[in-house]
């Protein structure tokens, strides 16, 4: 049972509430979400709070994740893309903290579960939708129509970017979510295959040298799997907030 | 043999004369013949296993991203089919048609995502202009 690959997704509700039949208790899952704000909140207010011209350690980290986030978004959605950087920041430090929360040995991986996921990237794509239209009204859906095709073409050509257009929110949660939740599966099994190979006496106890030190290496790959993630996560926000801010059609 | 000869002939020579630039000198011409020793010795292919190794990761990254890109598309055609059927009860052609579009849509994402489409053609000059100006 402790071998186990999948155990460590199980949702556990700690504290039952159940509203009018819907149920809405208060699960590890939550809790991890409640943790991984606080943290990122902690960290950051921490780090920035007796801020000096000549930084600490842990405040240059916190400066570092902001030019990071600042420099990504205005290369991709220029200076008018600015005023989404407390939306983009937040979304970068939720996604980071939650995986590398998630590294912990016993702790529950937020984003791991697709729904977590699919609300963050819905989050991005209603904002690029609620912005586009309060900013350019109809000419927003200039965004499906490529300049240059054909009048007849565009019959189809419309309906597929129209499609592309919605698969974005599927692409971008089902991305960090199977990168975490395939790393996550991967790690348990070789894990488990060190415990059940020591099983068989001193050459299984040899013989689990082997996924031992491929444990290890995963670890490490995992933590900047689980980095590189919260990265593609926010350049592909600031993509799609670009469209929000710069549709085609003017 | 002949590398390990010079230095030490040069330096006797050069020791009461210049000072600090012939030997800096020298340190550079030890350093590329100790490049190029170790090139020959084979830490040159490690050094390439090496660039192979974050290759495949690059690779797995890659394929990860268009795999998702692809399955996006064709999961949102298969969902809008599946809503107008559903709503409009134009079983089944509405799941036909808009899971073909979605196949479309899916390797357009792709090719969009590896760079060969441009992203809505021609109106990218006009995000290029707009994004110089200043706010």
């Amino acid at each position: 049972m402790s071998n186990d690959p999948i155990h460590q997704f199980h949702i556990n509700k700690w504290v039952p509430i159940d509203v009018g039949g819907i149920d809405l208790s208060f699960t590890n899952s939550s809790a991890f979400m409640l943790a991984t704000v606080g943290v990122a909140s902690a960290f950051l207010y921490l780090t920035s709070s007796n801020r000096g011209l000549i930084p600490t350690r842990l405040q240059s980290v916190s400066e570092m994740a902001y030019e990071f986030v600042a420099s990504t978004l205005r290369e991709s959605a220029g200076n008018a893309g600015m005023k989404f950087f407390p939306f983009v920041f937040s979304l970068f430090m939720f996604v980071l903290v939650a995986n590398m929360l998630g590294m912990f040995p016993y702790f529950f991986t937020v984003t791991s579960q697709i729904i977590v996921t699919f609300a963050l990237a819905i989050l991005v794509i209603g904002t690029v939708l609620t912005y586009g239209f309060m900013k350019h009204g109809f000419k927003f859906l200039g965004v499906f129509v490529p300049s240059g095709v054909p009048a007849p073409l565009l019959l189809l050509v419309v309906p597929i970017e129209i499609i592309s257009f919605l698969s974005r929110p599927i692409s971008l949660s089902v991305r960090l979510f199977a990168n975490m939740l395939a790393g996550h599966i991967t790690l348990k099994v070789f894990a488990g295959f060190v415990a059940s190979l020591s099983a068989f006496g001193a050459i299984g106890v040899g013989g689990a040298i082997l996924p031992l030190a491929m444990t290890v290496a995963l670890t490490g790959l995992e933590f900047l799997v689980a980095f590189l993630q919260a990265y593609v996560f926010t350049v592909l926000t600031c993509m799609y907030l670009n469209d929000a801010v710069h549709p085609g059609g003017h | 043999m002949a590398t390990g000869k010079r230095p030490d002939k040069s330096g006797s020579v050069d020791a009461p004369g210049a000072g600090k630039m012939p030997a800096s000198d020298e340190l550079d011409s030890r350093r590329r013949s100790l490049e190029a020793k170790l090139v020959s010795k084979g830490v040159g292919p490690k050094a390439s296993s090496d660039d192979k190794g974050t290759e495949t990761a690059a690779g797995v990254a890659q394929a990860m991203k268009l795999s998702s890109e692809f399955i996006a598309g064709v999961l949102a055609g298969a969902g809008l089919g599946w809503l107008a059927d559903r709503f409009l009860g134009t079983s089944p052609w509405g799941l036909i048609i808009l899971l073909l579009l979605g196949f479309c849509a899916g390797t357009l994402n792709i090719l969009r995502s590896a760079g060969h489409v441009a992203e809505n053609r021609g109106l990218t000059s006009i995000k290029e202009v707009d994004r110089d100006k200043p706010e």
